[in-house]
């Protein structure tokens, strides 16, 4: 287990030392002046300048990604173009919205999608399974920034149940959560059915199993065999799934945050991009993506966890 | 194509090749591969979803490619006292904020979509296909620098990958197409690179190797036919994929610009007037529901035929 992790730990970092490779080279392979590209037309000389001595332009190229590496190391992802506030400072303050709404999208979608699978492959072909079916292919065909639409559409314009737009009053919680219910859902429609399809398909393949079999024939109770055996097993390619699929789950965050103008961070690089603001854009993609890597880290360890047989594959 | 690699090895008719009596001839071989594929088309023809699929899919490519014909109105004539109107029998699907005929510009909009997919998942596959041949067949360095490079790019969240690359180039529809290219290499690289692998050390490849045939040779002749197939589904269901990213990226004013109907653009412009025009993200989002619809409808009965074992553990 130990050399597993290891080994896993080391490839994330040489991933994450890429990442950031990328981000920074993006810069310099667009041709022209990199300081004019990263600050848009609109930019003053003055500007322009400012941003080249702060980013060590005149330096040689291996130097500027020395030094981003290093800076980004200790936190420090540079300044806004605009307030010249630092860019991790405004990343801290959006990034709790993000994970919020990331948090409640995914936990409703497993708490619901995963006893969704396990029920229908209990009773294969009955009613239920039927329903879970027509259900699953019909929320995973929907693109989720589609969902987001509908949603705000249906019940914020329409029927004026749930607020459209926006975080709720800081302090608030009431109005917090009710802002949060829309676009949770949004996000976590899709998972429902992609969660349930999976666990569905894994169960009925464990319910084969000889171990399962015995486990019923020494008379354990049904519950016991299905939850505390069966699922044990069944959940692991859906634990892969989650953390490989959370990238996608990003990406409808970041729809997720522009249509109901929630302040996360995928609204920060929305509105960044549009203002040609640079510095954080690629300070707050490095962190959209570290998280993605960190989800996929702690998935793979889980697995390896619950099955040693992964462990030795690597 | 429709032999894939197990069946033939371990099916009946390796029992013909490894025996060969004399009583075996080439017409015997050949009518059984045709039984075969007799079998593989009813077994696609009774399969609801995938007869669905292909209902679904035609009509995406009848409707982009013959949109000038089908269309009512020119998708960018305006028509200003009809502006905002609902479904009529002047215009099915209501018109925009500017008079322009809803349907029409939905007509139009399949195009858009239809030369993104098309050209994105073509050039991906045929590139990933390529790489994933090089990774299975080459030195192992060769293998685990292109593993990372893979890594590195699957580890950006699409979404966030494309806004930073367009907060630095700014929106075209050059730019969508290198995104949806980009982000889908790596999924056929890898599949490729797999299936490359357990043929690399199959007897017929040793046996072409001993007779002194071309890496060149040996790759485009024995591997590609055998690794072509499972690319193929797989760029059936990457279909839906590319296209949300397109609508997704228009939706958000960073994909295809406003004066060309795309369903992205006719979604953002519907999402600006919501309170006033509902209809309008309504009749933008069908298209795209069919269509993802279709894709995955047509990939999935596909790959339950062909390549039933490619389900598991997705």
């Amino acid at each position: 287990m130990l050399y597993y992790l290891t080994k896993r730990l080391g490839l994330s970092a040489v991933v994450v030392c890429l990442v950031v490779l990328v981000l920074f080279s993006l810069l310099h392979l667009i041709p022209g002046d990199p300081a004019t590209i990263a600050l848009g037309p609109r930019a003053t000389p003055e500007a322009i300048a400012r941003y080249a001595e702060k980013m060590h332009l005149d330096e040689p190229v291996w130097r500027q990604f020395m030094i981003y590496v290093a800076n980004a190391a200790t936190g420090d992802l540079g300044l806004d173009v605009f307030s010249d506030r630092p860019v991790t400072a405004i990343i801290m303050e959006r990034i709790g919205f993000t994970l919020a709404l990331v948090g409640t999208g995914m936990g409703w979608a497993m708490l619901l999608g995963i006893p969704l699978g396990c029920l229908a492959a209990v009773k294969p072909n009955s009613w239920l399974d039927r329903i879970t079916g027509v259900f699953s292919v019909g929320t995973i065909a929907v693109p989720s920034f589609l969902v987001s639409i509908w949603a705000l559409l249906i019940f914020a314009v329409h029927l004026r149940w749930l607020p459209a737009i926006g975080a709720g009053e800081p302090g608030d919680l009431g109005d917090q959560v009710s802002h949060l219910i829309l676009p949770a859902f949004a996000i976590g429609l899709s998972w429902v059915g992609y969660l349930a399809r999976m666990v569905r398909a894994s169960m009925l393949e464990v319910m084969g199993e000889n171990y399962i079999r015995s486990a019923r024939a020494f008379g354990l109770r049904p519950r016991r065999v299905i939850f505390g055996y069966a699922l044990r097993v069944a959940i692991l390619p859906t634990i892969t799934l989650i953390g490989m699929g959370f990238g996608g789950m990003i990406s409808s965050t970041v729809f997720a945050e522009i249509i109901f103008a929630r302040p996360g961070i995928g609204k920060l690089i929305f509105d960044a991009v549009t203002a040609r603001n640079f510095p954080i854009v690629q300070g707050a993609v490095l962190v959209a993506t570290g998280l993605y890597i960190l989800v996929v880290l702690i998935s793979d360890i889980l697995i390896a966890w619950f099955d040693p047989r992964v462990r030795e594959s690597l | 194509m429709s032999e894939n690699p197990s069946e033939s090895e371990t099916g009946e008719p390796a029992v013909d090749a490894s025996g060969l009596p004399d009583h075996v001839t080439d017409a015997d071989i050949r009518e059984s591969a045709a039984r075969e594929r007799r079998e593989k088309l009813r077994m696609f023809l009774t399969n609801w979803q995938g007869v669905t699929g292909l209902i679904l899919v035609t009509l995406f490519f009848a409707s982009a490619i013959f949109a000038p014909w089908l269309a009512p109105y020119d998708p960018n004539a305006l028509d200003v006292p009809a502006r905002l109107s609902g479904p009529t029998w002047d215009h099915l699907a209501g018109t925009d904020q500017l008079g322009r005929d809803t349907l029409s510009r939905i007509l139009y909009g399949g195009r858009v979509a239809l030369k993104i997919a098309a050209i994105g998942v073509s050039v991906a596959l045929v590139v990933g296909l390529i790489l994933g041949m090089i990774a299975g067949f080459g030195p192992r360095w060769l293998d685990n620098l292109l593993l990372l490079a893979f890594d590195t790019v699957r580890s950006f969240p699409t979404i966030v990958l494309a806004l930073a690359m367009v907060a630095l180039t700014g929106p075209s529809l050059g730019m969508v197409l290198a995104i949806v290219i980009i982000t889908s290499i790596p999924q056929y690289a890898r599949v490729a690179r797999t299936a490359t692998l357990t043929l690399k050390n199959t007897d017929f490849i040793l046996a072409e190797r001993s007779l002194g045939a071309s890496m060149a040779r040996i790759l485009l002749h024995h591997v590609m036919p055998n690794v072509v197939g499972p690319l193929l589904i797989l760029a059936a269901m990457d279909v839906p994929v590319v296209v949300t990213v397109e609508a997704g990226l228009s939706f958000l004013g960073l994909g295809v610009l406003p004066p060309t109907a795309s369903w992205g653009t006719i979604l953002n412009e519907g999402y600006l007037v919501i309170r006033d025009a509902p209809w309008m993200v309504i009749a933008g989002g069908i298209p795209l529901i069919l269509t993802t619809l279709g894709f995955t409808f047509l990939g999935e009965a596909l790959r339950d035929i062909f390549d039933p074992r490619m389900g598991k553990g997705r």
